[in-house]
């Protein structure tokens, strides 16, 4: 027994800091207050996919705005136009990042919300009397909000093709391309109430996905919509900020806590020229596209947070890549029956998720709580549904036993040692549990 | 996972009985009793839990089993594999 002090690098910049920290027990939970000396263990925060902590800059940013942002800033007064400049400001900036016009950006009250609108405000701008059901195409492995959002309009009519994905969970751009229905001639003259299949108005791509870190082909598949006139809604919410955005795109959404921002601000940028028409009642704010005050303090933080990720990608991704390549190398040779998912190259550099046959998911990330480390299994949208992951199954993968290790930038080495030094033991005392005789 | 049919008649020589288990445990009943059959010879696991439409034919792909069919049962489905080594 005894301290054992494992490590003490990085920035002490507390819990959520993606730093590790020292003092808390690893026979406690990690929330508890310990009671007792015993070994110290490290406790990594290794969900950055779910929420990246918030940057010191977007904390700083947030606390002046709290001052001085909290006017309404549609109001001619003072407090209201220096609100009102600080929004211009942060949307200015987040334009700048994602590659478009501030006046194209518009901010959200998440990135699920984001997505809900951008889906059914295209879908409500082509609907037509008289004209077949709009069609949607949309990858088998977007996030659930799109594939929801994709199920409510196929209430009201439309009809979606889901276009399944390689066993690293990629699309093919050609095979989607084929799932677009372009509008033939025939097809216009015949128009009408019957049978006769509406065309696509929408093509919903992923530019990464936030389960298994695999990059989609946006651009070609960009290429291909825009030949036949397809709106392409890009879902950039796990790589906004660690990868430049695909051009192309017709619509993109994104959320600002997986960037490093606050909670509770996400952004939908329509390229001027996009037919969408808003689905809910009228509403001035954000050029019409998003209801209600805006939260001024999170757009300043949001801004600032994106700005600086922009900043230190190249820095970032080359660290935290090489530390997700030792995961993703040392991984099959540390746990027996266990798999790694994903792109090894063509991938989000801080997501890695990976299989221990024959252990239940949620078991493990409960023992690896309890060693101090946060991680997640599955996907976050269906976790708690009977289902298994979506993603996983349309890459016809095993589902059980999955744990998604995501990279805070803090990330440090010692904490990936860490790691990979007790995850053996702790999948090897699971199957020894349950079933002893495919544990050895 | 597509249903394949099988023309003739399927007839394991073990089966394991995992209706009401949830994954991983058809996972680990298979693993454990697969070894139970000769080499060559048919296994079915029974299962309602959805995820092992997935997880049975992924495992077999990991253990270079043979995946033969998948039959849907009244409740829930068999799941045919090959032993193959």
């Amino acid at each position: 027994m005894g301290l054992t002090k494992r490590n003490s690098t990085g920035p002490a910049s507390g819990i959520f800091g993606g730093s590790p920290v020292i003092g808390e027990f690893a026979d406690q939970p990690r929330h508890c207050t310990p009671g007792h000396p015993a070994t110290v263990v490290i406790v990594a925060y290794l969900d950055a996919a779910s929420a990246e902590p918030l940057h010191p800059a977007a904390r700083a940013a947030l606390l002046g705005a709290l001052e001085d942002g909290w006017a309404d800033p549609a109001r001619l007064y003072r407090e209201g136009r220096r609100a009102g400049i600080m929004l211009d400001q942060a949307r200015q900036r987040v334009a700048v990042v994602l590659g478009c016009r501030p006046d194209e950006l518009h901010f959200a009250g998440s990135g699920t919300q984001a997505v809900h609108l951008a889906v059914l405000g295209t879908v409500a701008a082509h609907r037509r009397p008289g004209r077949g059901p709009g069609h949607m195409t949309a990858s088998a492995v977007e996030h659930s909000s799109v594939l929801h959002a994709a199920r409510y309009c196929e209430q009201e009519g439309a009809r979606t093709t889901i276009v399944g994905v390689d066993q690293q969970g990629r699309v093919d751009a050609a095979e989607f391309a084929a799932a677009l229905i372009p509008t033939a001639p025939a097809a216009r003259e015949h128009a009408g109430p019957p049978e006769r299949p509406g065309r696509t108005v929408l093509a919903c791509l992923q530019s990464a996905n936030p389960e298994v870190g695999t990059i989609q082909p946006v651009e070609d598949v960009a290429r291909a919509c825009r030949s036949e006139s397809v709106p392409l809604l890009v879902d950039a919410a796990a790589s906004a900020g660690r990868l430049a955005i695909p051009p192309g795109w017709s619509l993109l959404t994104a959320s600002a806590h997986k960037w490093g921002g606050p909670a509770g601000i996400g952004v939908l940028a329509v390229r001027k020229g996009t037919r969408w028409r808003s689905p809910l009642p009228y509403d001035e704010r954000e050029g019409g596209k998003v209801p209600g005050y805006p939260n001024v303090p999170a757009a300043v933080a949001a801004a600032a947070a994106l700005e600086a990720m922009d900043t230190e990608r190249l820095t970032r991704e080359t660290a935290l890549r090489a530390l997700t390549d030792r995961i993703r190398i040392r991984i099959p040779d540390v746990v027996p029956d266990s798999v790694v998912y994903g792109d090894p190259v063509q991938r989000l550099t801080h997501i890695v998720t990976f299989c221990c046959l024959y252990v239940n998911g949620e078991a493990l990330v409960t023992e690896l709580d309890r060693a101090g480390f946060g991680v997640s299994s599955g996907s976050a949208c269906t976790a708690d549904t009977l289902r298994p992951s979506h993603v996983l199954e349309a890459m016809g993968v095993v589902t059980h036993g999955n744990v998604r290790v995501s990279l805070p930038s803090a990330t440090t080495e010692d904490t990936i040692e860490h790691f990979l030094a007790v995850l053996p033991g702790i999948v090897a005392g699971l199957r020894g549990n349950t079933h002893p005789a495919v544990s050895a | 996972m597509s249903t394949q049919r099988q023309p003739a008649t399927v007839t394991p020589a073990l089966t394991v009985d995992a209706l009401g288990r949830k994954c991983p445990i058809p996972i680990i009943m298979l693993a454990e009793q697969i070894r139970a059959v000769p080499v060559g010879a048919l296994i079915a696991v029974l299962a309602d839990d959805p995820a092992a439409r997935t997880d049975v034919p992924a495992w077999c792909g990991m253990k270079s089993q043979e995946f033969v069919v998948e039959q849907e049962l009244p409740r829930g489905w068999a799941f045919v594999v090959r032993r193959c080594y």
